[in-house]
């Protein structure tokens, strides 16, 4: 039976992680590299570096750190960050990342996505949605995409009448890292997405993102239902039921969490046996 | 030596990194002569069907394929690197194999996946029939990492080495005569991923 997939992920900025990891026994607790080895060890099921750097120059940085963990560790790994052409994800996947995760470049060109499944294979797109709870827009608010107007994209994009009113169970799509909105439904963005040909969708509540109350799990169920493809519920995690939560009322089918590995809240190890012991299908 | 067929298709460095770590010297090469002279041979690969059978003609590589299969040195295939070796896949129409193992490459897909998603990634179980030298290491039911939206069908039942549950019970890996060939990932699979590449490292042609 195929099991639910438990995924740490690091921010990494230039080289180093960031956000903070406290587990002990490190020789350096600021190294993607070993970190990635803990993670191993304790029998996480992928990892996700999502690269942080702000500017270009320090792009090689990432290769460095997809090359070094990649001689150390199994598994597969995704890489998600400033990935703005082809070359990038040929850069990425020549390191060793087995996939890469694509958020705003996405949003600003859909047929990049179709492209870069074409030309690698959709089994290494993952497409990254960063996903808010409708709230009203501006008055003068217009989409800030050059391809808002295309006939073809125009059932993509939130109703007025659905923004404005707050009960409606909506998300919208948001870039930079969630403060900047775009006017897409993230419902059908999703679907167009892997109509285009993504591998697999990451799904991040900014609502819940950091709050540690749980993943948005209404969202998460939406999105997991509409596609086919499989959906990683991201965002908001603070114990292990919202990771039983995310699995078993969400549908996800892998969950990604962040503080509760690098503050040893729990270990991944813990997170199985609890899933486990509640009948969620996980490898031990 | 080992030689690990490289035709321009996926992450070729994972398998050759897994192979170093268990102390075997591996090269990534699309030198016909280099693979004929290895010990051994890989044949992964990720990506679509037909690309993948392209590349292998356009790269000269068939023939180098078929004549170490067939001088009867250990051959492992990986993902595609199975598929590859059936008659033929659906996979975009229908698209020729080489047909070094009879039977075809079909699609997930009836009623039975309306609730399963595709493609089937993620680490799913392997039920063992059939234990080849590869598989010395691994317990029956142990897990493995999968990618993949297509699965053989072979025509010869006695080929089938393991099998897995994904909406029907399709066959995870063949074992016939020196090649064995998986639809999982060994070098993503971690320790038991590492133990598949070790003891096949280890086998004598």
């Amino acid at each position: 039976m195929l099991t639910k997939r438990i995924i740490p992920c690091l921010d990494v900025k230039a080289g180093r992680v960031v956000k903070g990891v406290s587990f002990v026994n490190l020789r350096d607790a600021g190294d993607p590299v070993e970190i990635a080895k803990a993670y191993d060890e304790q029998g996480a099921d992928e990892l996700t570096f999502l690269d942080i750097t702000a500017s270009h120059e320090e792009r090689g940085i990432i290769l460095d750190v997809v090359r070094r963990t990649a001689e150390q560790v199994f598994m597969p790994l995704t890489v998600g960050g400033g990935i703005k052409v082809l070359d990038d994800i040929r850069n990425l996947l020549l390191a060793g990342a087995d996939k890469v995760s694509i958020n705003t470049t996405a949003v600003l060109d859909p047929e990049f996505i179709k492209a870069a499944s074409n030309r690698f294979g959709s089994q290494c797109i993952v497409v990254a949605i960063d996903a808010k709870r409708v709230v009203a827009h501006d008055p003068d608010f217009k989409p800030p995409l050059k391809w808002a107007d295309d006939p073809k994209y125009k059932d993509l994009f939130l109703s007025e009448s659905a923004i404005g009113n707050p009960q409606s169970a909506m998300w919208e799509v948001y870039t930079h890292g969630g403060r900047k909105p775009m006017g897409i439904d993230a419902v059908a963005w999703a679907k167009k997405m892997e109509e285009y040909g993504a591998g697999e969708i990451l799904l991040t509540s900014m609502n819940q993102d950091g709050q540690k109350t749980g993943y948005d799990l209404e969202l998460t169920r939406a999105v997991s239902e509409a596609v086919s493809i499989p959906v990683i519920a991201s965002g908001g995690v603070g114990n292990l039921e919202h990771i039983y939560d995310g699995f078993v009322k969400a549908k996800a089918d892998a969950c990604l969490a962040a503080s509760i590995f690098h503050f040893k809240e729990y270990t991944i190890r813990q997170t199985k046996e609890y899933l486990k012991e509640r009948g969620v299908a996980v490898r031990l | 030596m080992i030689a690990i067929i490289d035709y321009g298709m996926g992450n070729l460095r994972s398998v050759q990194k897994g192979f170093e770590r268990m102390g075997r010297e591996a090269v990534v090469t699309r030198e016909p002569h280099t693979i004929l002279d290895a010990s051994k041979v890989v044949l992964p690969g990720v990506g679509a069907f037909p690309d993948c059978m392209r590349n292998l003609e356009e790269y000269g590589l068939i023939d180098a394929v078929q004549k170490s299969i067939a001088s009867g040195k250990p051959f492992l295939g990986i993902c595609l690197g199975l598929q590859l070796l059936f008659t033929e896949s659906e996979e975009f129409g229908l698209s020729k194999g080489l047909d070094i193992i009879k039977g075809k490459v079909i699609r997930f897909k009836g009623p039975e996946y309306k609730d399963l998603k595709i493609p089937h990634m993620g680490w799913n179980s392997v039920s063992i029939k059939r234990r080849p030298p590869a598989l010395a290491d691994v317990p029956d039911n142990s897990h493995f990492y999968f990618v993949h939206s297509f699965h053989v069908v072979p025509e010869d039942k006695g080929v089938i080495a393991t099998t897995t549950d994904y909406g029907t019970e399709f066959v995870s890996s063949v074992w016939k005569d020196n090649i064995f060939a998986t639809q999982f990932h060994p070098e993503k699979s971690q320790a038991l991923g590492l133990a598949i590449l070790k003891r096949f490292g280890e086998q004598k042609g």
